[in-house]
């Protein structure tokens, strides 16, 4: 029963991490069928968000705050890596949608500018960078509706934009001469140290849980749940899988189909932001940290149900559990005098390397029976 | 506008700096009759560039400072050290192409280069063929022995297996059983292959094995396995490369696998250098196995320490592999100073028997182009350096490995025609 529990708390902590990654990429791979290439690098963009967070909150003024800074380093995460992720739908994306290998080559080109925008550019200049974007983006959405129409708009977006780059260049000054560990590139990894609340474990129903895994498994429950909600409930949601059925029928009806496209990539790409704090968590945080899950994120989708988030949530556990119950040889205690052919076998496979091996193989051959995965999409989109 | 400024500033002392060195460059080349150019071939870029380059600026300090001393003295001339450096950018045939370019472009009599095995394994067929000489600095699992390479790095009976002795009967966790973990590839195979005929010969139990693949961090199936295997506590033996190591500390931490509970992991990949970046709160209380460590209490060592920090920044550290690559560039010289000529096949006899005082004491070239080393066994502490605990004497070097299977019972020794790269002892 203790096993039981233990391989079940295993595998779910192991699909939580593939899950919160491959969440967004649920959205803009699986709702708007963008090959993003790039996702790990928004990830690790979330990473780098945490590890710029902890260190401003390290600061004298901050240092009170401290052991919160995880918390607001989600929402930042979310935004920095959403703004990036508009950017690249705005400049790149749109241009290529319904043209897959260009957009595959493209988005890997942009994953290759990333992880060197972060080993060459310091931390605190990428910071006021994005602190422009974010300003320049959504600065003009502000202003009201009189001025948006006037023929002079474009003088007014444009000032703003020059607001936003003063903003970016005081900020990113400001905070690479208050922290001097962000104010000179470098391609070491860095590392994000959780606060001491979220060390050690914590004792549920006599078994010890690390309390970061734990974390990470609420992380990932807030995420799926509010990005459910999202879609079911509000109206852009509605918008959204509306534009995700029919394309055409919904710009004929007055939804704009532009902004739609924006917003869900806008809330995949936070959606890596937040899985990169879930990951820095876990290991250190360096240019190649997003790059190490892209694959699994594919996968997970992929075997899902493409369009499918129920799909991704039941994939990811699945994938979980069973690199459980391969990689820790679990079947093997479960049932210890099994014949030795099969305890061979098992004990075979019962490392990291091999159990990886062999939960791609029957990946494999499950898609070879259900090619469109656990949950096929259904309805008029199939057609298409 | 300030800007602006500081650019002009810059440009007034670049040029300041031209006319300052073509002066400079016309009086130094007075005190020495000659140059000789050496080959230093490490990765600049790519992912071993972090622990490669720190090789690369040691090598260059230990060029400056025999300059400074008077450079090489061949035939009663003095030769100034000259050096190009190449990248090998962390990719394999790269290694093996820049050799190439080394040897047959640039006419260099040697190359210090080299980090990971598989770089070595690219480079050393184009050594052979050309009969040219590599020097690789860093410690490495054997089973190979080149006419044409000199290793100044450790072999596994000079750190795995004073390592492994004493974690079985010195450590506190003495004659408790043993976890092997590592990185998917040669040398953390081969190590543990070792690790393994050790622990049966000493009478104790490897309880388990595992392998990362590189790049992975996903160690929760590793950690159950451990808590598994070893219920009460035991010892580990992590060969585990490069990050892989961060994320291995920080969840074997939260699993309450900690010294304090009766783990304790011996690593063979965590120098001063890793301990910073890993951060020592996470390693504290746990065992490295090293030749040099910055914490050893020798004016040597401390020489050493003080000088790399004074050339290259007072945050800087030094670590086992700077040592080796250090080492090696004064061995060199030597050699080349007693073979009273830069040709290869003179030097190559002359280092042979070459001796110098290191920083980590006394080492000694032997006929398996090996060095003989001390070993040391150290626990790690707060201040993210090692406690030394232990000491060995001067432990030869042993290219075949007499633990291991395929080796027991071979030997190597290029002095003796008959003998050469594998003969049976």
């Amino acid at each position: 029963m203790e096993l039981l529990f233990d391989s079940l708390f295993n595998g779910v902590a192991i699909g939580s991490v593939l899950l919160v990654a491959a969440l967004g990429l649920a959205i803009v791979f699986g709702l708007m069928g963008v090959i993003n290439l790039a996702h790990g690098e928004l990830m690790m963009l979330g990473a780098y968000t945490t590890y710029v967070t902890q260190l401003i909150f390290k600061l004298p003024i901050l240092k009170p705050f401290y052991n919160s800074y995880i918390i607001v380093s989600i929402f930042l995460a979310f935004i920095v890596s959403g703004v990036v992720g508009i950017l690249l739908e705005k400049t790149i994306i749109r241009k290529l949608y319904g043209s897959p290998l260009e957009t595959l080559l493209a988005t890997w080109g942009v994953s290759l500018i990333l992880q060197q925008f972060v080993r060459s550019v310091p931390l605190a200049y990428g910071t006021g960078l994005v602190i422009s974007l974010i300003i320049g983006l959504f600065l003009p959405t502000t202003f009201p509706q009189k001025i948006k129409e006037s023929i002079n708009f474009k003088y007014f977006k444009f000032s703003s934009w020059i607001f936003a780059a003063l903003s970016g260049v005081l900020t990113g000054g400001l905070i690479s001469s208050t922290v001097s560990k962000l104010s000179r590139a470098s391609a070491r990894n860095v590392d994000v140290t959780a606060p001491s609340w979220m060390r050690g474990q914590v004792e549920i129903l006599g078994t010890a849980f690390p309390k970061t895994r734990l974390m990470i498994i609420i992380i990932t429950l807030i995420s799926v749940i509010a990005i459910t909600l999202f879609l079911n409930q509000s109206a852009w949601g509605m918008r959204i899988r509306a534009v995700t059925q029919n394309r055409q029928m919904s710009d004929c009806l007055g939804i704009s189909t532009e902004k739609v496209d924006i917003i869900t990539f806008g809330i995949g790409s936070g959606l890596a932001g937040v899985a990169g704090v879930a990951v820095s968590l876990l290991g250190s945080v360096g240019p190649n940290v997003g790059g190490n899950y892209i694959v699994g994120c594919f996968m997970v989708v992929v075997l899902g149900g493409v369009g499918n988030l129920l799909g991704t949530v039941f994939a990811s556990f699945g994938i979980g559990i069973m690199t459980d119950l391969i990689g820790a040889g679990r079947l093997l205690s479960i049932w210890p005098d099994m014949p030795l052919p099969l305890s061979n076998t098992i004990n075979f496979f019962a490392t990291t390397s091999m159990a990886r091996v062999m939960i791609f193989a029957l990946i494999v051959i499950f898609l070879q029976f259900k090619p469109t995965g656990l949950f096929p999409q259904k309805g008029r989109m199939v057609e298409n | 506008m300030r800007i602006s400024r500081r650019i002009l500033a810059g440009l007034a002392t670049a040029s300041l700096a031209v006319t300052a060195t073509s002066c400079g460059g016309g009086g130094t080349s007075g005190s020495f009759d000659d140059t000789v150019t050496v080959g230093i071939l490490h990765s600049l870029s790519g992912t071993m560039a972090i622990s490669e380059s720190t090789l690369v600026d040691t090598e260059k300090m230990a060029i400056e400072e025999i300059n400074a001393a008077g450079g090489v003295k061949v035939g009663g001339k003095s030769y100034k050290i000259e050096y190009i450096v190449e990248d090998g950018a962390s990719d394999w045939p790269t290694f093996a192409e820049k050799s190439k370019k080394l040897i047959d472009q640039d006419g260099v009599p040697v190359v210090f280069g080299g980090w990971t095995s598989a770089s070595r394994k690219a480079m050393l067929p184009v050594y052979e063929s050309k009969d040219a000489f590599l020097y690789y600095p860093i410690q490495y699992e054997a089973q190979e022995c080149s006419n044409n390479i000199f290793y100044t790095g450790a072999t596994p009976n000079q750190q795995s297996e004073p390592a492994t002795d004493f974690m079985y009967k010195r450590s506190p966790a003495a004659g408790g059983d043993f976890f092997l973990v590592g990185s998917d590839y040669v040398f953390p195979r081969t190590s543990n292959t070792i690790t393994k005929a050790q622990v049966k010969q000493l009478g104790g139990k490897v309880v388990g094995e595992d392998y990362l693949p590189l790049g992975n961090t996903e160690v929760a199936p590793i950690i159950s396995k451990i808590k598994k295997a070893l219920p009460e506590g035991g010892i580990i033996i992590n060969t585990l490369n490069g990050d892989q190591n961060v994320a291995f500390f920080k969840q074997i931490q939260d699993a309450g696998i900690t010294p304090s509970k009766g783990y304790y992991v011996m690593n063979y990949s965590i120098a001063e250098e890793e301990i910073s970046t890993i951060g020592p709160e996470f390693l504290e209380g746990h065992y490295g196995a090293w030749n040099y460590m910055m914490s050893i209490d020798t004016p040597a060592s401390k020489k050493f320490a003080k000088s790399f920090k004074k050339r290259w920044g007072a945050d800087r550290v030094v670590a086992d592999p700077q040592e080796s690559a250090y080492n090696m560039v004064y061995l060199w010289k030597q050699a080349v100073e007693d073979a009273g000529t830069f040709d290869d096949n003179a030097v190559r006899e002359a280092l042979v028997g070459q001796k110098f005082d290191a920083p980590q004491g006394p080492v000694e070239v032997m006929p398996n182009h090996h060095l003989s080393q001390t070993v040391r066994i150290g626990e790690i502490n707060a201040e993210g350096g090692f406690t030394i605990l232990e000491e060995t004497g001067v432990v030869l070097p042993q290219a075949w490995n007499q633990k291991h299977p395929s080796s027991k019972g071979f030997a190597c020794d290029w002095t003796d025609p008959k003998k050469g790269e594998k003969y049976r002892l």
